[in-house]
């Protein structure tokens, strides 16, 4: 520890920290701009220039460490002097171009300006200008000429993101930041440059010239989006979200946000939003008031469990609803005597039900994985998945840790990958049980018969060479395993690595409320339906609850089947969306930030919520329209008067960490094959494509990830089936097909063919997983 | 070209650049002494601080304490760098001593190696001498095909490697950190010291780096000793130097001669003042050091401490000559065309200030000037000097506040008639 003094304040501080941090410590403001405190030190702005005792030039605090019994001095005349001489410097090449500025009343050298510049300037010459440069649909440079090349942007890239996209080019008054020969800037955290630009040099296109910063509402919420659950200000005027930054939350998204978090919020301005209740009649769509659309529900539901049966219900919702959203689900649900409710819709291998020990999670708090030295990554796309958790990973890889992946895909993390088994899905089983024997070898543990038989290929034998020699192992679950055909298989292996090598095991959950989902009991007990169950074998009638079925569901064909053979579907949803082909009533139900509500996030956090604004039209929060069904079906216990007693009653008696638990007991181990070597399919649902807000998020769809789904194989598959990458190709599942550009990657295993889920180019096709065909189509170039 | 000392003697021998050639001279003869003998390496360190010779590049830092900074016994990769980035206008010795006697630096540099204990080197070459780059490339052929460089030189079991590596041009990978950025394949930018590069330096390991003339000084002094060396020159300030005479002289050239000889000595030898003009004012150590009067010139000994005391800095040995016919405005909107040009733009005062500079003395030599821009630029060069995270800052700084102390009535003259005073 150094005892060191700044402005006659004493500070104790480690040795190895520096001027600006102590400062911090003592609550002394030291004023900067190219320090971020999760970014490297660059000292290149020069703001932080203080007096030092018995230093003979003024020192950046961002870059001098601290001495014991140092004397600082952050306001004295020569500090005071330095610091107000690089403010002259930084303003005579701004355009000071305030008032048109979409930065102003937030910028940071506007507010520095006022106490270190001065009222009129002193430079007469010509100021420099930058041609403006395009570099996609979420960031703007058109002012480039506001830089004041503090390269917190270039640092961030490099840092955090993984790929520096913005770089200074040229050299003295020359430098710009620019991207790469006129490459956008593509990567799924870009928007945080934005947050971090200290000028308006790199603003939001989506939110451009659309407000003033100070006639906005800040209001908290929880992003709807993946299982991060990251903190988020949704900001607000005139009743309309027009903007999401981050909320600071160090054990979750840090100052961070995804681009998802950040530029979803377009889509709850869609104009596709569903703003009336509406009922079928004779095969027309009528508006309605809610009272009249409530009735036809509540009766026609009841009609079904008083003829058919309740057993004839089924209740579907999304894994993104809120946790009261889907307690009041299947309490409905299961009140009319149906058992059949679910929320995990794009799972199709069920076969743990019953065996899992609680509710499936990370397994360590989201914050552990920074500190982890070995990560088995499985089935996950990790990057377009969980982006926050991608960067935690890199975190981890950047201070030493190994990470290994066992995946039927080889996208780039953006961070070293020590070993990779890129397998067709029907063959990872296999591959996990490889790595089971060998570290059972190097650890002399015994294991099952049906391990035992696996062939130890070099891969394997790499990955769990690295395991063994962990301290800190965590064994992870992506989306891609949980969806997979033998996800119990997958589970029970990965569960046994991690507990040879004394590690954690855990999912990476699908979506916000993945956890929540289970805590609120929105999954059948023994004799309900599971979601594919229920969709196999179609029933009468469906409740939805924020679902798209062609687009949420593991299989969107056999899902459309279902629903158009049914009697009743009544769809509560944000969005007027395909639903109108099938459905019998739709009840126009508020997105996240028009409802208060819950969301239990992959660490099994409990976060609620409050609307940010009221909801638009004639929507209503999901809770209140499932309380009202509720009364209507003539149920008892139906009586909340907030969300909040909702939630209480599902969580009482809940003590959630205890059910938070990973363990599978009874699930038996097959001899997992090494693979059939027929064609199958390796699906992704893409980041833009994983839910109803994001998919109606304009700026967001016009991104490089948004792209049209293509059939990606390898180049020797491809000339196998004689087709030319940039061909069209159909690509057929059961019933269904789907014409697609034909595009080579030669990172995916021989034998698979990918081909986007999620999104309406594909929902044509079958299951996520299995068999599929590829023909060409003569002279189909497209 | 004159040749009072060791380090130019070369060019009088045919094909001086030669191995044979050299160790005619008694070239390598320092190397085989600390192997045949097997010198400990903190003996040479010693040798060299008793030297007093300081490093040749500029600063003037002693070159022993310098090398004694090395952490000899940390483990894992150390690099010894020298640096041949000669780029300051006014100099142009390093390529002399590259084109005439390579080995005597690769000597000097596998002995810095053996010293403090690195295996590897790097000789950073300026982006526009390529036949020099070339020559010493051959001659580092020579060096590996006579075992005198690379593993176990001359059966000992010292190794070491060394590269020559082309820079491309900029001034800035002058400056030691950005040169090791350079190196590393990165963009020319300075780092912010501490960490030094004695501790955190190319790829981040301990690193010194040193002038092309700093190494070529240290043959003779392990040969002769440290002693010796001191004594060619004067206390503190050992050796000999050389001296990059341009501008208004009649013989323009390198000079070797020892240091504290006087500076009306080293004009004689580079012919005098051309045509008989008057001598007006020089620049001593380089196009950044501040100029100094002819009189006071005339009146100083080229060493380190009698040019400071004088005024200005000896700084890389490149003293340009100036007559009475030289507008000290045209003058100085080169010298600060040049910083502008040349700043890298990673700190604020440097990219920003330097073009301000350069802006201001253009619009006066324009004709554009107003009174008050003198103090201005005198102020914004107070903004400059110091704060900035190398000393390019200073470099622009200096010959703006040189040239205005000692000629401010000429500026004022331009302002007020719109013309040069001469």
């Amino acid at each position: 520890m150094a005892k060191i003094e700044i402005d006659g304040k004493q500070v104790e501080i480690e040795n190895g920290r520096t001027v600006i941090e102590a400062a911090h410590l003592a609550g002394i403001y030291i004023p900067h701009f190219c320090y971020h405190k999760k970014l490297s030190i660059a000292a290149n702005c020069r703001m932080c220039l203080v007096q030092v005792e018995k230093a003979p030039k003024p020192l950046p605090a961002c870059a001098t460490p601290v001495t014991d019994g140092m004397k600082v001095f952050t306001a004295s005349e020569q500090a005071v002097k330095a610091q107000k001489g690089v403010m002259e410097f930084l303003l005579i090449n701004h355009p000071l171009d305030c008032p048109v500025c979409d930065k102003g009343g937030e910028c940071e050298l506007q507010d520095l300006a006022v106490g270190y510049g001065s009222s009129a300037s002193r430079y007469q010459e010509e100021k420099r200008m930058v041609v403006p440069k395009e570099v996609g649909p979420l960031i703007s440079t058109k002012e480039m000429s506001r830089c004041i090349n503090c390269t917190r942007c270039v640092r961030f890239g490099q840092e955090i993101g993984g790929i520096m996209e913005l770089g200074q080019a040229f050299r003295g008054e020359h430098a710009e930041i620019m991207s790469f020969v006129s490459n956008s800037v593509d990567s799924e955290l870009s928007g945080n440059m934005i947050d971090l630009c200290p000028v308006g040099a790199l603003t939001s296109k989506p939110f451009r010239f659309t407000a003033r910063a100070w006639e906005l509402s800040h209001r908290r919420s929880v992003s709807p989006h993946d299982s991060l659950g990251s903190n988020l200000t949704v900001q607000v005027k005139n009743n309309r979200v027009m903007r999401v930054l981050p909320a600071e939350n160090e054990e979750i998204n840090e100052c961070w946000l995804s681009d998802k978090d950040r530029f979803s919020y377009e889509g709850l301005n869609s104009g596709e939003r569903l703003t009336k209740p509406m009922i079928k009649q004779n095969g027309a769509w009528q508006e309605v008031e809610w009272q009249a659309a409530l009735e036809y529900a509540a009766k026609g539901l009841r009609q079904i469990a008083d003829g058919a049966g309740a057993e004839h219900i089924g209740a579907l919702a999304t894994p993104h609803s809120t946790l009261e959203e889907l307690y009041l689900l299947q309490k409905l649900v299961r009140s009319v005597g149906s058992d059949n409710v679910d929320f995990r819709l794009r799972q199709s291998d069920f076969s743990a039900d019953g065996k899992q020990a609680g509710a499936p999670w990370l397994g360590m708090p989201i914050a552990e994985i920074n500190t982890r030295d070995r990560i088995l990554l499985v089935g996950s796309f990790l990057r377009k998945d969980h982006p926050l958790l991608a960067h935690r990973a890199r975190d981890a890889v950047k201070k030493g840790a190994q990470a290994s992946i066992v995946h039927s895909a080889d996208d780039d993390l953006l961070m070293n990958v020590a070993n990779k088994a890129i397998v067709a899905p029907d063959a990872m089983a296999n591959v996990l049980a490889q790595i089971l024997k060998a570290l059972a070898a190097e650890k002399q543990a015994v294991v099952e018969a049906s391990v035992q038989s696996a062939e130890v290929g070099s891969a394997a034998a790499a990955i769990a060479k690295s395991l063994a020699s962990g301290e800190r192992v965590a064994v992870l679950l992506g989306n891609f395993a949980q969806q997979h055909p033998q996800a119990a298989q997958l589970q029970v292996l990965g569960q046994q690595i991690a507990a040879l090598c004394g590690g954690k095991f855990g999912f990476l959950g699908e979506a916000a409320n993945s956890v929540g989902g289970h805590l609120a009991k929105a999954l059948p007990r023994a004799n309900g339906m599971n979601a594919a169950a229920m969709l196999a074998a179609p029933r009468k009638a469906y409740i939805l609850l924020n679902v798209e079925a062609e687009l949420d569901t593991h299989n969107p064909q056999q899902a459309l089947v279902a629903m158009k053979a049914a009697d009743l579907v009544v769809a509560l949803s944000a969005y007027k969306h395909q639903a109108t082909d099938y459905a019998d009533v739709l009840l126009p139900i508020a997105p996240f930030s028009e409802t208060s509500g819950t969301f239990v996030n992959t660490e099994g956090r409990v976060q609620s919520f409050k609307g940010a604004i009221k909801p638009l039209g004639e929507a209503r929060p999901g809770w209140k329209v499932l309380r009202v069904l509720g009364n209507l079906l003539n149920e008892t216990g139906f009586e909340y008067d907030t969300s909040e007693a909702v939630r209480d009653e599902a969580l009482s008696g809940v003590d959630v960490a205890a059910q938070l638990n990973n363990a599978v007991q009874g699930v038996a181990l097959e001899t997992a094959g090494a693979g059939s070597g027929s064609l199958q399919r390796v699906s992704d649902v893409p980041i833009y494509s994983a839910d109803a807000i994001v998919r109606r998020a304009a700026s967001l769809q016009n991104t490089r990830d948004a792209e049209a789904p293509c059939a990606l194989m390898h180049g020797a598959e491809l000339s196998r089936l004689g087709v030319h990458a940039g061909e069209q190709v159909k690509v057929s599942q059961g019933e269904g097909s789907a014409i697609l550009v034909a595009a080579a990657d030669d990172r995916l295993p021989q034998g698979v063919v990918r081909v986007a889920a999620g999104h309406a180019a594909t929902a044509g096709l079958g299951a996520m997983f299995g068999a599929v065909t590829v023909e060409p189509i003569t002279g189909g170039r497209a | 070209m004159g040749a009072l000392g060791f380090i130019l003697n070369a060019e009088e021998g045919e094909r001086s650049w030669r191995l044979a050639e050299y160790v005619k001279r008694g070239g390598y003869s320092a190397l085989k002494k600390i192997i045949d003998e097997n010198i400990p390496p903190e003996n040479i360190v010693a040798e060299l601080k008793k030297s007093s010779l300081r490093g040749r590049g500029g600063a003037g830092f002693p070159t022993g304490l310098k090398w004694s900074f090395m952490p000899r016994q940390f483990p894992g990769a150390k690099y010894v760098v020298c640096n041949s980035d000669e780029g300051e206008p006014g100099t142009f010795k390093d390529r002399d001593i590259l084109r005439w006697n390579p080995h005597m630096v690769i000597e000097g540099m596998i002995i810095a190696g053996y010293a403090m204990g690195c295996a590897r080197g790097y000789n950073y070459i300026h982006g526009e001498i390529w036949e020099i780059y070339k020559r010493f490339e051959e001659a580092l052929e020579e060096a590996r095909a006579a075992k005198l460089l690379g593993p176990n030189i001359l059966g000992s079991d010292f190794s070491f490697e060394l590269q020559a590596h082309h820079g491309y041009g900029a001034y800035i990978c002058g400056e030691e950190t950005a040169l090791l950025e350079s190196i590393e394949g990165k963009k020319g930018q300075p780092r912010f010291k501490p960490p030094f590069p004695a501790s955190f330096g190319l790829y981040g390991k301990p690193t010194t780096i040193n002038n092309t003339e700093t190494f070529a000084s240290i043959p003779y002094i392990i040969r002769e000793g440290g002693q010796k060396f001191l004594e060619l020159g004067r206390p503190n300030n050992g050796g000999t130097k050389l001296f990059s005479v341009s501008g208004h002289v009649n013989n323009p050239g390198n000079f070797e001669v020892p240091l504290g000889t006087p500076f009306k000595k080293l004009l004689e030898m580079a012919g005098g003042v051309r045509n008989g003009h008057k001598l007006k004012a020089v620049i001593p150590g380089g196009s950044s050091m501040p100029v100094l009067p002819g009189e006071i010139m005339m009146e100083t000994d080229m060493d380190y401490d009698s040019i400071q005391k004088a005024g200005s800095y000896l700084g890389s040995g490149a003293v340009i000559v100036m007559d009475e016919t030289t507008c000290m405005v045209r003058a100085l909107e080169r010298l600060s065309y040049f910083y502008f040009e040349e700043s890298c733009g990673q700190c604020t005062p440097c990219r920003e200030g330097t073009g301000w500079l350069y802006r201001v003395v253009h619009r006066i030599e324009k004709g554009e000037g107003r009174q008050e821009d003198l103090d201005l630029l005198l102020s914004v060069c107070e903004n400059i000097a110091g704060r900035t995270i190398c000393a390019l800052g200073d470099a622009a700084a200096w010959p703006v506040q040189g040239m205005l102390k000692h000629y401010r009535s000429e500026f004022e003259y331009h302002i007020e008639h719109k013309r040069c005073l001469v």
